[in-house]
């Protein structure tokens, strides 16, 4: 292989990325020397099995791949506002909505819902930490390692070009030739154990690890949201691994699953693919569910509306999403009875959604609703999610598929279920679990005014996609010619799309104007509200719980709060807690070397990595670590101290 | 703020129904039966959507207006409740008896696309292979023995059977005017039946990405009257020249190719992936003959165990064409 082959060339924005790249990543270590900041780093962050820290390094990766997403949908949607627009060419803008949808997907919304799941399901459990902390840490590195491998592949070696659902022959290596697919093979499989082990992590965790006198019922809605989550993910991510085994099989060892040649399958790939991909949808989306159930019912002043039922829907979600992954094929040319089986079973998930839907405005009826940026997000999230799902039934219908199948139409809907559900349910999330983590709030009025501008642009973006779509036009067309009328639409959505960056930007500026200047004695429920994690300091100390609560039912904090009863009556004994590990960060680093010598078919350097991943687990296996204990004297020390400081002004 | 909002969606609502008068969107402007009727489910479905998101919205101005914070007394303390049983029925049968309804329109309207169109029930269908290369479309016409490349010309007023294919990655075959679209396979053949009602011009294309020149793959179809058709397919008979093995292997090969018009087509030296030369999931289009006799048997059992998947027709085909050797 040239050099030339291995670098890609001869675009400018790539040269640019290239320096920035370069530069950023010296910068980091010029920095960390010169403020004498890596043992900080090292000790603090790197090698952390406290599941809050875990929690805030995915949300920070999470939002560093929205801004990479991001930067892929503002050039696809420059790219198509003109007609015969030339600022990319074809292969570029297959490379782009490639990343685009495999890191909104997998590298931002599904790490930015773990990373709230890791800070909060322990707080709202009532429990110390997870049940595998050190295991967590390996999720976290793993999934980082994915990502980091992923997102080198646009400079070297360059993008998958497939689409994010990679159908075979396409992205054979007859079709496509370049290392991009193997980028989404490693890389997606190193994620996604991660991704798998954070499942098995949490459900025994929500299983095991709850406050005495928390039983099932007595849940909160997103622990319930997560526990349902954590379960689609054990039985859904194994499928993924073993596609991708197959994809890689297919590409770099010459068998032929998924490719045409001696009896390939391409529509193998298609269902395996989806088997994974239409449960995932719901992995991404059921603990925005619960986000917004926590939300609602704090502002609203009221315990959430038919809590049963709520339940009983997301377990009915569940099982319905492994039933109904062939709807993204009716036109694969299975007949009709197999088109209409998952017709009604695709629909038949608008009956529980319809459910939650009426049950939030129940909640909200007889409230006392108070606008805060959480809470709008929240309110924003019901009527326009509505009609992502109303969209969603029409496309169930596999006649009128037929017309939208691989139109805009579907790129409109499933944005309206996306972006609604999912991205303004973690920023609600981020919004509202801020000040637990950190210990200050978000600048409200900056935070409203984001949300004003990336609701209304994002429904400035997304609706004109529809009409586009039954006018016609078909998604991943990199160019159109300016008779199909295409031209005015799609410039009103790229105007939405400058005022979704702007929307963006100033969440971020939130972030960094609030870590300035918003004051800092915040008590440990500045929102008033109702469960678990809200009834201890803001920030949360290491050992979560000073004293476990005892709970004898739903919203028991709420409760305590209005009786005046403390959850924790008792005196401090030592808590043991688990020792850092810096096992975990080079075994994600391993992987991430290993990935990379997997994706240019290296060997001896990829056994290589493979021995030293046998390593560090063999290392983990003979190791004797017994944790450590959190003195009384530091119980009282931290207490008082955070006590204290709240007790100043 | 909210009503803002609400005002923009209803601006936008109204928008697309004005779109629909004057200069009416591909889909609802249908030129034959099935398109019609899938234009007819989808416009049945919006109203019936349109319904749900009124009663949603209603409902949701009418808390937001009422139990705002602002507006309440500040002593004001929000009841506890736990739910309420029928009120929970309510909006779970209500969905159920929607979904129902439109479960049973979705496979009607699904069986009667899927076949000829009654209208025509009479006449036999026009039987026209299209088969996908990178970037383009290969139309073969086995009764009239021709073939064409990147347009396609049918008579109207007649049924129209499309036999689809791929020589590369997977595409959807696709005249929004006439019919829904369907996938075309390296390894099976799909069906796709459609009819124009007039003589006239309609935009076709694959609308599967399928790689670097997917853009580009558009193709005209043409419904012609059926003396124009007659005389188109003399033309092609008398003055095309044929398509050589060796000519049609350049045109895999090349990328964009413009219309080209043959006095013969690639089905006798190359047949479409059915009846014997079928992989049926397994084997390509590009396997040839003597590869494929062993595999007969194994053709058989792979049908029995994947019935269930099949199309009805295809089946049905398979079995007739197994009886015949």
């Amino acid at each position: 292989m040239k050099w030339d082959e291995f670098f890609v060339t001869g675009e400018p924005m790539i040269y640019a990325a290239m320096v920035s790249i370069v530069v950023v990543s010296l910068a980091i270590p010029i920095a960390l020397t010169y403020f004498k900041k890596w043992n900080w780093l090292w000790t603090n962050w790197l090698t952390t099995v406290d599941h809050k820290k875990i929690g805030v390094m995915y949300i920070l990766a999470a939002l560093l791949m929205l801004f990479r997403g991001g930067v892929d949908a503002l050039l696809m949607r420059a790219q198509t506002a003109i007609p015969d627009n030339g600022l990319l060419d074809g292969q570029h803008y297959n490379e782009i909505f490639t990343t685009h949808g495999v890191i909104m997907i997998l590298f931002m919304a599904m790490p930015f819902i773990i990373g709230l799941m890791n800070v909060v399901i322990p707080l709202q459990i009532g429990a110390r930490d997870v049940a595998f902390p050190r295991l967590n840490a390996v999720s976290f590195w793993l999934f980082f390692a994915g990502a980091m491998l992923f997102n080198i592949s646009f400079v070297i070696g360059g993008s998958p070009d497939a689409g994010w659902s990679a159908y075979f022959p396409l992205a054979s290596l007859e079709f496509s030739p370049t290392v991009g697919n193997n980028y989404y093979s490693i890389a997606l499989q190193i994620a996604g154990i991660g991704t798998l082990l954070t499942g098995i992590n949490f459900l025994v965790t929500i299983l095991k690890m709850r406050a005495p006198g928390m039983t099932l019922m007595k849940m909160p809605m997103f622990t319930w949201s997560v526990l349902i989550t954590n379960v689609i993910i054990v039985f859904a991510f194994p499928v993924l691994t073993v596609a991708l085994a197959l994809m890689t099989l297919d590409r770099q060892f010459g068998t032929q699953f998924f490719a045409m040649q001696s009896g390939g399958m391409d529509m193998l790939w298609a269902n395996l693919f989806w088997v994974w991909g239409h449960p995932e949808v719901y992995i991404v989306i059921l603990p925005a569910f619960g986000i917004y159930s926590e939300i609602i019912s704090t502002f609203a002043r009221k315990n959430l509306y038919g809590y049963k039922s709520m339940v009983v829907s997301m377990v009915a979600i569940s099982l319905l999403s492994f039933v109904v992954w062939a709807h993204h094929f009716y036109t694969m040319g299975h007949g009709v009875m197999v088109n209409s089986v998952f017709s009604i079973t695709t629909m038949a998930i608008a009956i529980p959604t319809g459910v939650k839907i009426f049950n939030w405005l129940f909640t909200l009826r007889k409230g006392k609703i108070s606008f805060t940026t959480p809470m709008l997000y929240a309110l924003a999230f019901i009527p326009i999610f509505t009609i992502g799902g109303v969209t969603g039934v029409m496309l169930a219908m596999a006649s009128a598929d037929y017309q939208y199948h691989n139109t805009m139409f579907l790129v409109a809907h499933f944005h309206y279920v996306l972006i609604p559900g999912t991205v303004f349910g973690v920023i609600a999330g981020f919004h509202f679990w801020f000040p637990k983590v950190f210990g200050f709030m978000l600048n409200e009025k900056l935070g409203k005014l984001s949300f004003w501008f990336i609701t209304i642009s994002f429904n400035v973006t997304f609706f004109p996609l529809f009409i586009l779509g039954l006018n016609g036009m078909t998604r991943r067309m990199y160019t159109y010619s300016e008779s199909t009328g295409y031209g005015a639409l799609n410039m009103l959505s790229m105007v939405g799309a400058l005022g979704l960056t702007i929307g963006f930007i100033i969440l971020v500026y939130n972030i960094y104007w609030s870590v300035r200047y918003s004051p800092r004695n915040i008590k440990g429920d500045p929102w008033d509200a109702r469960s678990l994690e809200w009834s201890t300091h803001s920030p949360v100390p290491e050992y979560n719980f000073a004293l476990i609560p005892t709970v004898n039912k739903l919203d028991a904090h709420w409760f305590a709060k209005k009786e005046g009863k403390p959850l924790a009556t008792g005196k401090y004994e030592p808590i043991h807690m688990p020792n850092n590990s810096g096992l975990p960060v080079i075994m994600g680093a391993a992987f991430f070397l290993w990935g990379f010598f997997m994706v240019f078919s290296w060997w001896i350097p990829a056994i290589v990595l493979g021995v030293v991943i046998l390593g560090t687990l063999a290392y983990r296996s003979f190791e004797k670590d017994h944790g450590r204990y959190i003195s009384v004297e530091e119980i009282e020390r931290t207490e008082n101290a955070l006590r204290g400081e709240q007790h100043e002004n | 703020m909210k009503k803002k909002w609400i005002a923009l969606t209803l601006f936008s609502i109204t928008a697309i129904l004005l779109a629909g008068c004057d200069n009416p969107l591909l889909i609802f402007d249908p030129k034959g039966p099935q398109a019609r009727t899938l234009s007819s489910t989808i416009l049945f479905s919006i109203a019936m959507m349109a319904g749900i998101l009124f009663v949603v919205y209603v409902l949701y101005t009418f808390v937001l207006v009422k139990y705002r914070a602002s507006k309440l007394p500040d002593d004001y303390e929000p009841p506890h409740e736990e739910g309420n049983k029928w009120l929970e029925i309510i909006w779970t049968t209500i969905p159920v008896i929607i979904v129902v309804i439109l479960s049973v329109i979705t496979v009607s309207s699904t069986s009667t696309v899927e076949q000829k169109s009654v209208a025509y029930a009479d006449q036999k269908p026009v039987v026209i292979y299209a088969s996908s290369s990178n970037w383009k479309w290969h139309f073969s016409y086995p009764e009239e023995g021709i073939e064409t490349v990147n347009y396609v010309n049918f008579p109207a007023n007649r049924p129209i059977e499309f036999r689809l294919y791929s020589y590369g990655p997977i595409t959807s075959f696709w005249i929004p005017q006439l019919a829904g679209q369907k996938y075309a396979m390296s390894d099976m053949v799909t069906k796709i039946h459609m009819s124009a009602d007039v003589p006239g011009s309609f935009m076709g294309k694959n609308s599967n990405f399928s790689g670097k020149g997917f853009a580009q793959m558009e193709f005209e179809a043409q419904s012609l009257s059926d003396a124009d058709y007659k005389e188109w397919v003399n033309d092609v008979k008398t003055t095309a020249p044929k398509l050589t093995e060796d000519e049609f292997d350049d045109l895999l090969k090349a990328e964009h190719v413009g219309r080209k018009t043959y006095s013969s087509n690639h089905l006798e030296f190359r047949p479409a992936p059915e009846g014997e030369h079928s992989g049926h999931h397994h084997g390509g289009a590009t396997s040839t003959d003597d590869q494929h006799e062993g595999h007969e048997d194994m053709d058989m059992d792979m049908d029995m165990d994947m019935d269930m998947d099949m199309d009805m027709d295809m089946d049905m085909d398979m079995d007739m064409d197994h009886d015949a050797h």
